[in-house]
């Protein structure tokens, strides 16, 4: 027989970005550490995908409401800037999940590459496939979306614009 | 709370704020924060408060472009650096409070300090547009100045012997690169426009030219905190080298250099500001304190 055990980290984890609902935050790469302490009490570590990310609230409401929830008797959430989110801690499932709701994921970036910040004076001409018809014709219509972490692009083939996680 | 209406998520939350409404005093809760060995925490704070001042002043700045930007795009592309700019901006400023240690936070520093306490450089509180007076091209020649500058300086602070510092320039510096992108593919668009937009972002560099001679002047303050704070002299050369590969391409020249006159040798770094710094402030402060306590 196999006993379900049901984790504080199981229960994070399957808490929703409140801005892409099709991620959760283990999948967004936000969820950094998730600490069981004797008493019930939690501990969760997250960190922001931008300074000024609204989200960062609303995520550590989430949390504490989910966890409360399950039984714990006390959440205590904490931020880490260090090291900074890159769109490279999103999950190959959470890449999928993007591309399903029509949303272009991130390319992965890889390693950082040491060196001045480069400059681009041209938008660059990143290869993103519109997720709808799968055209890599795609052309940027405003570097900022709805959210911090989106571009608006449109795709040339099927006509249809759509949003674009972008790479930091 | 059941959160079955948008309202009901606003009400009884006792830990609101300002800035976003709700508790980012719990801003730094995983970050180290000790204080390294040997440094002067009245420095440190003054230092925090400079970049916290910088960041807080564009963002104001930036975010009176809302509703008023030339195209839909571009309302939502400043109002979303904007967005950035506060972010690091409470972070700094609640770095900057606690390691004052006399119980200032975010919301007390930005508003509830008067004119001479802000730290701010002038290039950031300067009118730039959308009033009468500025221009769409002289708030992108501002951020373009501004955001060089900022990136040059927090690829240098992410080895600040101060772990906040060090976090929040490791991160707000991949915003800043995109802000600096942004402002630079503006330029070129705007310079190698029409003969009208050429005249405009010509006029808007010129405007804010005088301002540039500042960002790159130390503040004892910086000098006394070494491996900490990044002595500004030593970014010149690299913010040039980005207006030189910006400039040209826009079919435009850096105007000659014409710094603004100092009040007795000082200037925003001192508490010394021009004059749209006072209207900058009641603005940004006028219902903080009309309604002191007053959350949403």
């Amino acid at each position: 027989m196999v006993i379900a055990v049901t984790t504080a980290y199981d229960v994070a984890a399957q808490v929703r970005d409140p801005e892409l609902p099709v991620l959760t935050l283990a999948d967004l790469g936000v969820l950094r550490d998730v600490t069981e302490a004797p008493g019930g009490r939690v501990s969760v570590t997250i960190t922001p995908t931008y300074s000024g990310c609204p989200a960062l609230d609303e995520m550590g409401a989430d949390l504490r409401r989910s966890l409360l929830a399950a039984g714990y008797s006390a959440v205590e959430v904490r931020t880490s800037l260090s090291p900074a989110w890159t769109t490279d801690w999103i999950s190959e499932d959470g890449l999928r999940k993007l591309r399903e709701a029509g949303i272009a994921p991130p390319s992965r970036l890889g390693p950082k590459v040491a060196g001045p910040v480069p400059l681009n004076l041209v938008p660059p001409s990143a290869r993103v496939a519109c997720p709808r018809c799968g055209s890599f014709r795609t052309s940027e219509l405003s570097r900022f979306g709805s959210t911090a972490c989106k571009a608006l692009r449109r795709c040339l083939d099927c006509a249809e614009p759509f949003e674009h996680v972008k790479e930091i | 709370m059941s959160f079955d209406n948008a309202y009901e998520s606003l009400l009884g939350e006792d830990d609101a704020h300002w800035a976003f409404g709700t508790g980012f005093s719990e801003a730094l809760a995983g970050v180290d924060r000790e204080v390294p060995g040997g440094v002067d925490r009245a420095d440190l704070a003054a230092y925090c408060l400079m970049l916290g001042d910088d960041a807080l002043v564009l963002s104001q700045r930036l975010a009176e472009w809302t509703s008023r930007a030339p195209e839909l795009e571009e309302d939502v592309a400043l109002a979303n650096i904007a967005l950035d700019l506060l972010g690091q901006a409470r972070l700094l400023l609640t770095r900057a409070g606690e390691v004052e240690g006399a119980g200032r936070d975010e919301d007390a520093l930005a508003f509830l300090r008067d004119e001479r306490d802000f730290r701010n450089v002038h290039l950031a509180e300067i009118e730039c547009g959308p009033v009468a007076g500025g221009d769409f091209a002289t708030t992108i020649a501002r951020l373009l100045v501004f955001s060089s500058w900022k990136v040059a300086s927090y690829s240098r602070l992410r080895g600040s012997a101060d772990p906040v510092l060090a976090a929040v320039a490791e991160k707000g510096l991949k915003e800043l690169a995109y802000h600096r992108d942004h402002a630079a593919q503006w330029t070129v668009r705007l310079g190698d426009g029409t003969d009208e937009s050429h005249r405009r972002m010509r006029a808007g560099l010129e405007r804010v030219w005088p301002f540039v001679d500042e960002l790159f002047a130390p503040h004892a303050v910086e000098l006394r905190l070494p491996g900490v704070a990044v002595d500004p002299s030593e970014l010149r050369a690299e913010v040039d080298g980005v207006l030189d590969a910006v400039l040209p391409a826009a079919g435009l020249e850096r105007p000659a250099d014409v710094p603004a006159a100092r009040v007795n040798g000082r200037a925003g770094r001192d508490g010394v500001h021009t004059e749209a710094m006072g209207y900058l402030l009641a603005e940004m402060q006028h219902l903080h304190r009309s309604l002191p306590g007053a959350v949403w």
